[in-house]
C-alpha cells in the first residue's frame, strides 16, 4: 500500500514538476506567467489525430512508430511555442508582465476555441500505447509500466535538463538572462535567440505532459490542459518565482500532497481533492508569501 | 479665487453623471430603434458594466490582474438562487439546503444586496490571505481560487446542483433594472477611486516602493478595494442568473473571466470610464459577431462564420490591443466636462 502510494505521489509529482518546469523556464527569461501553457497541452494532445468533429479520434500524427511519434510531437510542441513567441510576445516584449500575462490569456483562449473549431466539443478516445497499463509487480506493490515509464522519463528529462543548462551555452545564457536581463543583454547574450530557446524547451515539456497523459486517460479533451497548468502555476509560485529548482521542488511536492489528500480524505470529501489541495496552497503562500525556495534576488532592489 | 485642485475635483464629479448618461442613452436608443434580440443585448450588456465596473474597482485601482472575479459573480449568482426560489422547488433540486435557506422565498432586491454581501465576506477572508502576495504571484493565487471556488461548485451537488443547472430564477432583469445597479457601480467606483484610499491604491499601483516608503499600507488598501469590487460582481452574478434564468457552474468560470478581462483591457484599465468603454465596445463587437455565426445573406448566398470564430476574434482583438494601443482606447482618460464649464461664469482661468 504505501509502496504504492510512493509510486502513486512520484509519478503524479514528476508530471507536475515537468509542467512547472515549462511554465518557470519562460517567467525565468522574459518574466512571463505564460497562462497558454495549457493549451500548448491540449494542442500537442490534438496534434496526434486528425481534424474531424466526430466521436471516434483518427490517429494522424500517432500512426507513426512510437520513437518518430515521440520526436514529432516533441517537435510540435517546439514549434507551436516558438510560433507563439514570434506572433504574441516579441511584439509585447517591452509590456509589463501585467499585459504579457493578459496577452497569454487570450492566446490561450485563442488556441482553445481554435481547437473548438477543428475538433469540436466532445472528449474523443484515443487509443495510443494501451498495453503500457499492464501492471508489473515490485515487491508487494502492483504499479502500472506506465508510472514507472512516466517516472524514469521524468528523470531523465531533469538530468539532461540540468546538464544543459550548466553545460552548454545556451543553458548559460538562459541562466544569465534569468538573473538579470538587460546585464546579459550588455555582456553579448542574444535576447531572441535565448527567449526563442526557452520557448521551445517550454513548448517541448508541454508536448511530454501531454504523451503522458494522452497515455494515462486514453482521452483528448479540449479543456483537458486547464487542471495540468493551474498545478503547475502554483507549483512556481509555491517554489518561488523564476526558480527551476524551486519548481520542480514543489511540483513534486504537490503530487506527493494530491497522492496523500486523493488516499487519506474520506470518500465523501473526494471529489472536492483539488479545492483541499488549492487551500493547503493558500495556507503555505501566508507563511511564506515570497514561496518556499525565493531566489535571493527576487526582491526588487530600489 | 478657485484652485486648480478644486476644479480637478469638480470634473471628476462630472464622470459618473456623464457615464450614467451615456449608459441612459444606449438604453433608450436600444429599445427606441430595436428588436427584443436588441433589448437582451441591452440587458446584458449592462449586467457586464456592473460585473466590469466591479472588477474595475480592484483591478483598475491597484494594478493587479484578478482572474477570480468570475468566482465572486458565481457565489452571487447562488446566493441569489438560494434565496428567492420557489421553497417546493427547492426541496427537489436542492436538497442539502440547510432548512432557513430552503425556506427563505425572499424579494429580489434584498436577495441580490445578500447576494453581494456574501460575495464580499468571501473576498474578505480570502482576499486576507491572497492579498499578501506580490502583484504577479496573487494574480495566480486568484486564479487558484477561482478554480477551487469552480471544482466546489461543480461537486456540492445536494447544495448547488452540481454540474447540472439550477432553473426556475425569477427572470426579473430588465434593462431598467440592470442600468439601476450600474449605475450604482459606477457611482460607487468613482466615489471610491476619489476616496483616500483609493488615491493612496493607486499611488501603490505607480510605484509600490515609493507608496510605502510614504506610509501607504499597501495590502489594507487591496483589501478593501477587492471587498468592495466583490460586492458588485456578487450582485452583477445575482442579475446574470435573474436574466437568463438557468445557473450553472460553468457559465462563471474561464469564458466570463476572459470577457470581463478584454472588456477592460480593450477600454484601458486605466479609468473607469474605460471600463465603461470596454464594455460597450466589446459587447457591441461580440452581438455582432454572433450575429454573423447565425449566418446573413448577401445577395443569392448566405454566409456564416464557423461557432466558435466569436473567441478568436475578440482574443486577437485583445492582443492588438495590448501590442498596438497598450493602455486601451480610453488610454487612462476620463470622461469629463471641460474645466470651463465646471468653474462657473467670470472665473475661467483664462
Amino acid at each position: 500500500m504505501s509502496l504504492q502510494l510512493l509510486f502513486d505521489a512520484l509519478s503524479l509529482g514528476g508530471i507536475y514538476a515537468i509542467a512547472a518546469l515549462g511554465i518557470a523556464l519562460i517567467f525565468g527569461v522574459m518574466k512571463l506567467v505564460n497562462f497558454a501553457h495549457g493549451q500548448f497541452i491540449a494542442c500537442a494532445v490534438f496534434a496526434l489525430i486528425l481534424p474531424s468533429t466526430d466521436a471516434v479520434a483518427a490517429l494522424g500524427l500517432g500512426l507513426l512508430p512510437t520513437p518518430l511519434l515521440i520526436l514529432a510531437i516533441l517537435g510540435f510542441g517546439a514549434g507551436l511555442a516558438v510560433a507563439a513567441e514570434a506572433l504574441v510576445f516579441r511584439p509585447l516584449r517591452n509590456a509589463s508582465p501585467v499585459a504579457l500575462m493578459v496577452g497569454s490569456f487570450a492566446l490561450g483562449v485563442a488556441l482553445q476555441n481554435f481547437l473548438l473549431v477543428l475538433y469540436g466539443g466532445r472528449p474523443k478516445a484515443i487509443s495510443l500505447w494501451a498495453g503500457l497499463g499492464a501492471p508489473v509487480r515490485i515487491g508487494p506493490a502492483e504499479v502500472p509500466l506506465l508510472q514507472l515509464i512516466v517516472i524514469a522519463a521524468v528523470i531523465a528529462i531533469l538530468l539532461a535538463l540540468g546538464l544543459m543548462l550548466k553545460r552548454s551555452r545556451l543553458g548559460l545564457e538562459m541562466r544569465a538572462a534569468a538573473a538579470d536581463f538587460g546585464m546579459a543583454q550588455l555582456l553579448g547574450v542574444r535576447a531572441n535567440r535565448v527567449i526563442s530557446g526557452a520557448f521551445a524547451l517550454s513548448g517541448a515539456l508541454a508536448a511530454v505532459v501531454a504523451l503522458v497523459m494522452v497515455a494515462q486517460t486514453g482521452v483528448a479533451d479540449v479543456r483537458m490542459g486547464g487542471q495540468i497548468m493551474l498545478i503547475a502555476f502554483i507549483a512556481t509560485v509555491v517554489g518561488g518565482m523564476g526558480s527551476l529548482p524551486g519548481a520542480v521542488a514543489a511540483g513534486l511536492a504537490i503530487g506527493a500532497a494530491s497522492a496523500l489528500l486523493q488516499a487519506g480524505l474520506p470518500d465523501a470529501a473526494r471529489p472536492f481533492r483539488d479545492a483541499f489541495l488549492y487551500a493547503l496552497v493558500i495556507v503555505v503562500l501566508l507563511f511564506r508569501p515570497q514561496g518556499l525556495f525565493a531566489a535571493a534576488d527576487a526582491k526588487p532592489r530600489v | 479665487m478657485i484652485t486648480q485642485h478644486r476644479i480637478r475635483r469638480r470634473m471628476a464629479t462630472t464622470t459618473p453623471i456623464l457615464l450614467a448618461l451615456l449608459l441612459l442613452a444606449f438604453v433608450a436608443l436600444t429599445l427606441a430603434l430595436g428588436d427584443r434580440a436588441a433589448a437582451r443585448m441591452a440587458s446584458e450588456t449592462l449586467i457586464r458594466v456592473t460585473l466590469v465596473v466591479g472588477f474595475w474597482i480592484f483591478a483598475g485601482n491597484s494594478g493587479v490582474i484578478s482572474f477570480g472575479h468570475a468566482a465572486f459573480a458565481c457565489v452571487g449568482a447562488y446566493v441569489s438562487a438560494w434565496t428567492t426560489l420557489n421553497p417546493a422547488m427547492k426541496a427537489t433540486l436542492l436538497p442539502g439546503l440547510p432548512p432557513a435557506l430552503a425556506e427563505a422565498h425572499w424579494h429580489v432586491l434584498p436577495a441580490a444586496l445578500t447576494a453581494g454581501l456574501v460575495a464580499a465576506a468571501l473576498a474578505l477572508v480570502t482576499g486576507a490571505a491572497i492579498l499578501r502576495l506580490s502583484g504577479i504571484a496573487a494574480s495566480i493565487a486568484t486564479f487558484a481560487f477561482l478554480a477551487m471556488v469552480n471544482t466546489i461548485w461543480a461537486n456540492w451537488t445536494p447544495v448547488t446542483g452540481g454540474t447540472s443547472s439550477v432553473v426556475g430564477l425569477a427572470r426579473y432583469v430588465t434593462p431598467w433594472v440592470a442600468l439601476g445597479w450600474a449605475i450604482a457601480a459606477i457611482l460607487a467606483a468613482s466615489l471610491y477611486a476619489a476616496s483616500a484610499s483609493g488615491l493612496a491604491l493607486r499611488a501603490t499601483r505607480e510605484d509600490e516602493v515609493a507608496a510605502s516608503a510614504s506610509g501607504i499600507d499597501q495590502y489594507r488598501h487591496r483589501l478593501l478595494a477587492y471587498t468592495l469590487s466583490a460586492f458588485f460582481c456578487g450582485v452583477g452574478g445575482a442579475l446574470a442568473g435573474h436574466f437568463i434564468g438557468v445557473i450553472n457552474p460553468d457559465g462563471f468560470y474561464l469564458s466570463l473571466t476572459f470577457l470581463m478581462l478584454a472588456m477592460l483591457v480593450v477600454g484601458g484599465i486605466g479609468s473607469l470610464s474605460g471600463a465603461v468603454i470596454g464594455v460597450l465596445a466589446v459587447s457591441l463587437a461580440v452581438e455582432a459577431l454572433v450575429r454573423l455565426e447565425k449566418g446573413f445573406t448577401l445577395g443569392t448566398a448566405t454566409f456564416a462564420l464557423p461557432p466558435g470564430s466569436q473567441e478568436i476574434i475578440i482574443a486577437v482583438a485583445m492582443i492588438l490591443v495590448l501590442v498596438f494601443r497598450p493602455a486601451g482606447l480610453m488610454a487612462g482618460r476620463e470622461i469629463m466636462l471641460p474645466a470651463r464649464w465646471v468653474t462657473g461664469r467670470g472665473t475661467s482661468q483664462n
